[in-house]
């Protein structure tokens, strides 16, 4: 079972509700978490655990053979993304900038820009007393998040079985990153809040989701702080409501700490309990 | 004319809470760009009219020319995005997957593949009920914010400000530490970061602000939900005070931030509150500190 | 001496461009004989990533001794930059190309080498 939690807008609350939701489920079940938002993970603040296992990520980018090369230009030329460029007598690799494409490479007349690895960020793996945690960290600076993240994901996938609940923590919006992050799941968890700000931006998220074909409810979060809108649209769409996590100070409290909510805030375990009752009869 | 962007970082601060309200105080006297188009919200707070809109066009995709085509599977054999794929007899792009690198189209043989512009998003100008004119955009599915439509955005809302001789532009930023966020910062005259006293506020504060800092831009702060967590207000104050970033304000939580917006209102509108004060004095600190700039 | 501006305009008068990589036009003043040309940069504008890469070719091409302009370029236009003999100053972002050159004259403007 591959579940992805995702939201149209940041600071919605998703990282709360997939920290919260992965240790409460591997109370009686093994789940994995991964932190897919690889650009800002924060999820590892609410976990404390083991490192068990980590790696570098890379990309392959084009490394210049001077000897070889005769400066014609064409690599430069063929390079749609600025990341091949011809100064001088020299060919300059950016390779923040490559998208591995290939195309320098292959259609060089002298083959003088083999593919090499280059970094890109880390993989970590930890363990918790039941809970296992995979993380995928982009190194600053650098723009690609869709390799690392189909990394991490390749990594889960291999590394644990099919019984195995695996929760992916997506990244906020609705571009390449969050199609990645989403596509090959068994179900979407959209998050959101009762305002016009979240309302707005689910939308998006849902037309997503439709473009994907993608199966997804939602789950609205600090319920009772805005107003009906979400719920309203919901319904006239026919889209499920998994839950509704009333709106609750004492939560913000427990997040500002890096606190897990649930085993503090019975409301918030209850609404934990309706997306894992909701969620197991999906299969 | 003073350029003050607007950015968080992380989501969830109140950013756009803050941008709409000062932009409110300010009426017609400044002018608006919503530079977080991952999350346009501005123009939900200013009841933003669209009065103009223009389409906006990124990227490419490949387009396979069927009637040409002659299957010889050379475009997917170069692919690596998996973006082509063979349905009833014949090669096809998808076009999510598709990064426009343009390799397919440039093997193959017989010139069957188009490297067609997307429309990607709307441009828009506004007028808003404060009076001012504001800029913003709405991205489509699966499309990504990037440099060059903040750089659209801000361009644009710089000459508006510079022919109506406006005192002020004010940007809601992107966020994130990539290429949207640069972009928006560049050229500002005062960077105000906006953050939240928990950890993750902290953590996405300082990874933003590295980025103010290459840029030489004076730069402000808000702590939003300061009285959520004592020790991190303490370690944020710490940490600007080290970086020699000016407090502008400290704000407690409050849910008329919620409240107000589910009225489309900014805290200005909404009525008299503590919030509502907070921010008046909190706007007019940050003009006395442009003041003082050069 | 040839110095390059990063301008939205091609006169003297024209506002300083504080961006480089998507700097409007690049104004450039020849000393020697007293001589104003320019080239546009307007080709970034469709680009949406690297912009400031293309931008420090065309400089690079221009081979001037000293560009001035408003932030200063990025790392990794810098990286192209570093290959010419340009002496970079910034914080003109705000004035008019003449301004500009008057403040570089007077000592007004800061030297830019490299960001953190």
């Amino acid at each position: 079972m591959k579940i992805t939690i995702a939201s149209g807008k940041g600071g919605t609350g998703k990282t709360t509700i997939s920290t919260n939701l992965s240790s409460y489920l591997a109370i009686g079940a093994d789940v994995v978490l991964a932190d897919l938002d690889v650009e800002e993970p924060n999820s590892k603040l609410f976990i404390e655990g083991d490192l068990v296992f980590e790696k570098a990520c890379d990309k392959r980018v084009p490394r210049w053979i001077k000897e070889e090369c005769t400066l014609c230009g064409k690599c430069e030329e063929v390079c749609r993304f600025n990341a091949v460029i011809k100064v001088g007598d020299e060919i300059l690799i950016f390779p923040e900038l490559c998208h591995s494409c290939y195309a320098c490479s292959e259609l060089c007349p002298t083959g003088s820009l083999p593919m090499i690895p280059q970094k890109i960020g880390e993989l970590k793996h930890f363990k918790t007393e039941n809970l296992d945690f995979v993380e995928g960290r982009l190194d600053i600076g650098e723009e690609q998040a869709v390799p690392l993240i189909s990394q991490v994901i390749e990594y889960v996938d291999e590394k644990f079985s099919q019984d195995t609940i695996k929760l992916f923590d997506a990244p906020p919006g609705t571009s390449c990153p969050v199609i990645e992050a989403s596509r090959g799941s068994d179900f979407v968890i959209l998050v959101t809040e009762p305002t016009p700000f979240g309302l707005n931006d689910l939308k998006l998220a849902v037309e997503t989701m439709r473009v994907l074909c993608q199966k997804f409810g939602v789950v609205i979060n600090r319920h009772g702080i805005g107003d009906n809108s979400i719920e309203e649209y919901c319904n006239a769409e026919g889209i499920p409501i998994i839950a509704k996590i009333p709106n609750d100070r004492r939560v913000a409290e427990l997040y500002s700490k890096g606190e897990l909510i649930y085993p503090k805030i019975q409301e918030f375990e209850t609404a934990l309990k309706q997306i894992a009752e909701f969620v197991g009869g999906i299969k | 004319m003073k350029e003050i962007v607007i950015i968080s970082g992380k989501g969830g601060t109140g950013k756009t809470s803050f941008a709409a309200s000062f932009a409110y105080l300010e009426k017609e006297n400044a002018v608006i760009a919503d530079c977080d188009v991952d999350a346009a919200n501005m123009h939900l707070l200013l009841d933003a009219d669209f009065r103009y809109q223009e389409d906006f066009y990124s990227g490419e995709v490949a387009v396979i020319d069927e009637e040409n085509c002659v299957n010889c599977g050379d475009c997917k054999e170069v692919c690596r995005f998996d973006a082509i794929h063979v349905t009833d007899d014949q090669h096809r792009v998808d076009p999510i997957s598709c990064e426009g690198c343009w390799y397919c189209s440039r093997v193959c043989p017989v010139e069957a593949i188009d490297m067609k512009t997307q429309k990607v998003g709307d441009f828009y100008l506004s007028m808003t009920k404060a009076g001012s004119e504001m800029v913003h955009a709405k991205l489509g599915f699966a499309a990504e914010n990037s440099g060059k439509l903040v750089a659209k955005v801000k361009n644009e809302a710089k000459k508006l400000t510079l022919a109506n001789k406006k005192e002020f532009l004010i940007v809601d930023g992107s966020p994130g530490v990539g290429c949207p966020v640069i972009s928006s910062l560049s050229g500002a005259d005062l960077a105000l970061l906006v953050t939240e006293a928990t950890v993750s506020g902290l953590h996405d504060l300082k990874r933003v602000y590295r980025l103010v800092k290459s840029f030489n831009i004076k730069s402000a702060c808000i702590i939003n939900k300061y009285d959520l967590n004592a020790d991190v207000t303490k370690e944020i104050e710490a940490f600007l005070e080290e970086e020699n970033i000016i407090l502008v304000a400290k704000v407690a939580y409050d849910e008329t931030f919620s409240k107000a917006l589910s009225q489309a209102k900014t805290i200005i509108e909404y009525g008299d509150s503590n919030l509502k004060t907070e921010i008046e004095k909190s706007w007019q600190h940050i003009k006395n500190i442009t003041k003082e700039l050069k | 001496m040839k110095i390059v501006f990063t301008a939205k305009g091609e006169s003297w008068d024209s506002p300083m461009d504080p961006r480089f990589g998507r700097t409007d036009i690049f104004v450039v003043y020849n000393e020697e004989n007293d001589s104003l040309s320019f080239i546009s940069n307007a080709d970034t504008e469709t680009m949406e990533h690297g912009a400031g890469l293309q931008a420090a070719k065309k400089v690079l091409e221009l081979s001037p001794d000293i560009l001035i302009t408003g932030n200063g370029p990025g790392n990794k236009a810098l990286e192209i930059l570093k290959r010419s003999k340009v002496t970079m100053y910034v914080g003109a972002g705000d004035m008019t190309v003449k301004e500009a050159y008057n403040a570089f004259l007077a000592g007004k403007l800061a030297k830019f080498e490299s960001r953190v």
